[in-house]
């Protein structure tokens, strides 16, 4: 080692003591994906390997990220450093419970989905390289979760921009490329206005790390700067998590990518969205979020509203889930516009929950468009007789997306108007429910066509019409669908009979975000 | 001097934004390669401008002998321009498929993914 | 731009652009350098190639598919920040191997190993980005 051959005393610029082999959970998430992506680029032309590339490596991605959250769990917040560099020099990696949690849950959700796509993803768009791109997506998600860096924060959100891009044009489809130039170019946009942000930032306080920049702002004399900056990260993540009125991206090129993809895009990358407002608004200038309270209320409410209401307008069924991704972001941003623990907690049980059930949602339409042949309303029917099964979890994912008891969008919605009532902020909590009551009836709507139904559209009740065309039977589909389809659906019953032990871990995340102390320490040590 | 940048900064942005207002795509490209710019010339101005000593440290020492330019904004701003880089790569090549598949670089004459006469979600059963 | 002069130039002038290029790389530890401007400096050595021997000279010159020399880049770099896990110290730290060869002394170090995985993504991304636009042209 260099640094023995000099006098230097590198203790005040490095760490010096042994790091524990468990901190090196925080970053095998991103390691492990940017590996396996890698060595899946390279067997691109072996298109059968593909698959398991990726399945084994995001199983051990999910074991890596349970240990992840154990550890956080048992020994608070962890933090490293890459290149042994203290900070605020080196670049911090950061796990709190919210980032733990969420790196878990996003890891599941895309192992369904690399399930899923074993036999709905053409061989050709296999090669043109579907696995390396889902494998980059979860390594930016990763990174999102886990970094404890702004200016990192907005690197890992470049590359998960740059896969959703190429997953986006996946079947060079007429549609497709249309929906791209929409989404990429607003996404790019919001991404330039995050780093601007950034920049305005560091020109402040001088710093790039987290844990730095939630002590400094608070030393800061004036707090008009803060205040700017606070709305313009408020409207860049805003944007990413496609809140009323910067959403009509999301319904413009959400029902164009293919379906597993699509289910991918919304069940992860608005998320990271509201991950990165709670993470700015929260954690590091609460005074920002104080001030634009009324306003991120006012804007949970139109966004609620307008994904509930643009549901029940909606006759092709991907656009109706494109406008149940927009309900929800809706109800997170009341968890972060009421901002007392127990909203707060609410609000990241609602992201968790939320990446689970938009996930299966889109890979349930998947298996109705394979059913049925047809994504519109007005055709599609006869579910119910031909796949009893199927329309169970049809039943469940929609009741739970509505947040109907006992499945998980129900202790979501209930931390939320739990904590809107606690904090006096009445209207929002009315907000969630009547957004709620909107969802129920669009989504009941769609379960009793789509599945009760005999038939298309003028069927009478108790006959049943002849299948359409292209659609299969139930004993044709294949385990590859059954299986993730399945598994999230028992994920969420699971979870939503038993909310015990995730409520604890989203008051955990609540508390360590509401109160900066464990999260700076973690960081600096003993220094500060 | 940051008085001066601040307003080239102020100057391109209302540029990127005016071309960012336009209906044409390839206005928008243009816009959207100005605002990588101004974005990496407003982080290198809020590092603070040193001119004429860069941070390099002279063999035989550990630190710099004076005070030199902020090499975070550069290593930052380095990162933005590959990332802007490969971004406007990734948009020419996608406006160009663009205009030969869907014969039109106007973006409110892009109806596909959202047809003008969509059908209305049934009524009743 | 098929001219006998620049087709007779252009191999020796691109080799020695490869040249160059590793040059830069390895100099990149201790001053201005470093893999992802060796990296463009190959990929214009492989451009010039192609202008003047059309695309697929240069890809039976990178013998490999660009986009599988980008993976290896990738992988490379990534297993550069492992090592520091054997020592207990946090991931990237850099580790060093100092190797006696011919009687000189060769500093080998992670850093130098996750440059070179840069050099090679560049490489690689780059010019295969290139190379589907000049194919385009033709």
């Amino acid at each position: 080692m260099a640094v023995t051959q000099t006098t230097v005393d590198t203790a005040a610029a490095m760490v010096t003591e042994a790091v524990p082999l468990a901190d090196w959970l925080l970053v095998a998430p991103v390691l492990l994906t940017m590996a396996g992506g890698a060595t899946a680029i390279i067997f691109r032309k072996k298109s059968f390997v593909q698959p398991w590339i990726a399945i084994a490596t995001i199983s051990l991605v999910i074991l890596s990220n349970i240990g992840l959250l154990n550890h956080v769990l048992t020994n608070g917040v962890v933090t490293m450093v890459m290149g042994s560099w203290l900070p605020p020099f080196g670049i911090a990696f950061t796990a709190d419970p919210l980032g733990a949690l969420l790196a878990l849950t996003a890891s599941i959700a895309t192992l369904c989905v690399a399930i899923f796509a074993i036999n709905s993803i053409a061989e050709n768009e296999r090669r043109y390289g579907f696995y390396p791109f889902l494998l980059m997506l979860l390594c930016g998600v990763s990174g999102s979760f886990l970094t404890g860096d702004v200016f990192n924060l907005y690197v890992w959100f470049e590359v998960l921009l740059i896969s959703s891009f190429g997953m986006q044009i996946l079947g060079n489809e007429k549609i497709q490329i249309d929906g791209a130039v929409k989404y990429a170019v607003l996404n790019l946009i919001a991404t330039t206005l995050l780093l601007t942000t950034t920049g305005l930032l560091y020109g402040l306080v001088g710093t790039l790390n987290m844990a730095d920049i939630a002590g400094k702002i608070k030393a800061l004399d004036s707090s008009g700067p803060v205040l700017a900056i606070a709305a313009l990260y408020f409207l860049a993540f805003a944007m990413k998590a496609a809140a009323f009125p910067v959403n009509f991206w999301l319904p413009a090129s959400y029902h164009t990518p293919r379906l597993v993809v699509a289910a991918i895009f919304a069940g992860l990358l608005t998320k990271v969205g509201v991950y990165a407002l709670l993470r700015v608004m929260v954690l590091l200038m609460p005074e920002g979020r104080d001030w634009l309270a009324s306003l991120i209320g006012l804007v949970a409410i139109a966004t609620m509203l307008t994904g509930s209401l643009g549901a029940l307008a909606q006759t092709d069924i991907r656009r109706l889930m494109g406008y149940l991704v927009i309900a929800g972001i809706g109800a997170m941003l009341a968890g972060i516009a009421v901002g007392n623990e127990v909203a707060i907690s609410g609000a990241i049980f609602y992201a968790m929950h939320s990446v689970l059930i938009m996930t299966a949602l889109y890979l349930l339409v998947a298996f109705m468009f394979q059913m049925s042949g047809t994504f519109s309303l007005r055709d599609i029917g006869g579910l119910y007789i031909r796949t009893p099964l199927g329309a169970a979890i049809g039943l469940v994912l929609l009741l739970a997306v509505a947040g109907l008891p006992p499945f998980t969008g129900f202790w979501a919605k209930l931390l939320l108007v739990a904590g809107a009532l606690e904090a006096d902020r009445g209207w929002v909590a009315a907000g969630v429910l009547v957004s709620g009551l909107l969802t129920t009836i669009a989504i009941g709507r769609l379960w009793i066509f789509a599945f009760w139904r005999g038939g298309n559209e003028h069927t009478m009740d108790g006959i049943q019409a002849l299948p359409i065309a292209g659609s299969s039977d139930a004993s044709e589909i294949s385990w590859s669908i059954w299986l993730p389809l399945l598994a999230l659906t028992a994920l969420i019953v699971l979870i939503g009979v038993m909310p015990e032990a995730l409520m604890s871990i989203s008051d955990n995340g609540a508390r360590t975000l509401l109160d900066p102390t464990e999260y700076i320490r973690s960081v600096f040590g003993g220094i500060r | 001097m940051e008085t001066l940048f601040a307003v080239l900064i102020g100057i391109l942005f209302a540029g990127s934004i005016y071309l960012l207002l336009s209906r044409k795509l390839v206005r928008i490209l243009i816009g959207i390669a100005i605002l990588g710019n101004a974005v990496n010339l407003l982080i290198f101005t809020a590092g603070r401008l040193t001119r004429d000593v860069p941070p390099i440290i002279p063999e035989n020492s550990y630190f710099p002998l004076e005070a030199t330019a902020n090499p975070l904004p550069q290593a930052l701003v380095l990162t933005a321009i590959v990332i802007s880089f490969s971004f406007l790569a990734f948009f020419l090549v996608l406006g160009y498929r663009t205009y030969q598949e869907l014969g039109t670089d106007d973006l409110l004459e892009m109806r596909v993914a959202e047809p003008k006469e969509h059908s209305e979600p049934p009524q009743g059963y | 731009m098929n001219t006998l002069i620049f087709r007779t130039v252009a191999p020796y002038l691109s080799a020695l652009m490869m040249l160059f290029s590793v040059f830069v790389l390895l100099r990149g530890h201790n001053e201005p350098g470093g893999g992802f401007i060796g990296g463009l400096i190959a990929v214009s050595a492989f451009a010039i190639y192609g202008i003047a021997c059309g695309v697929s000279a240069v890809r039976r010159a990178m013998k490999y598919h660009p986009m599988s020399i980008a993976a290896s880049g990738l992988l490379l770099a990534v297993l550069s920040v492992l090592p520091s896990i054997f020592y207990r110290q946090p991931a990237m730290t850099s580790q060093w191997l100092e190797m006696p060869f011919l009687g000189t002394v060769i500093d080998l170090s992670t850093p130098l190993f996750f440059d070179i995985g840069v050099y090679l993504v560049v490489v690689g991304a780059i010019s295969s980005i290139a190379l589907s636009l000049e194919e385009r042209a033709d």
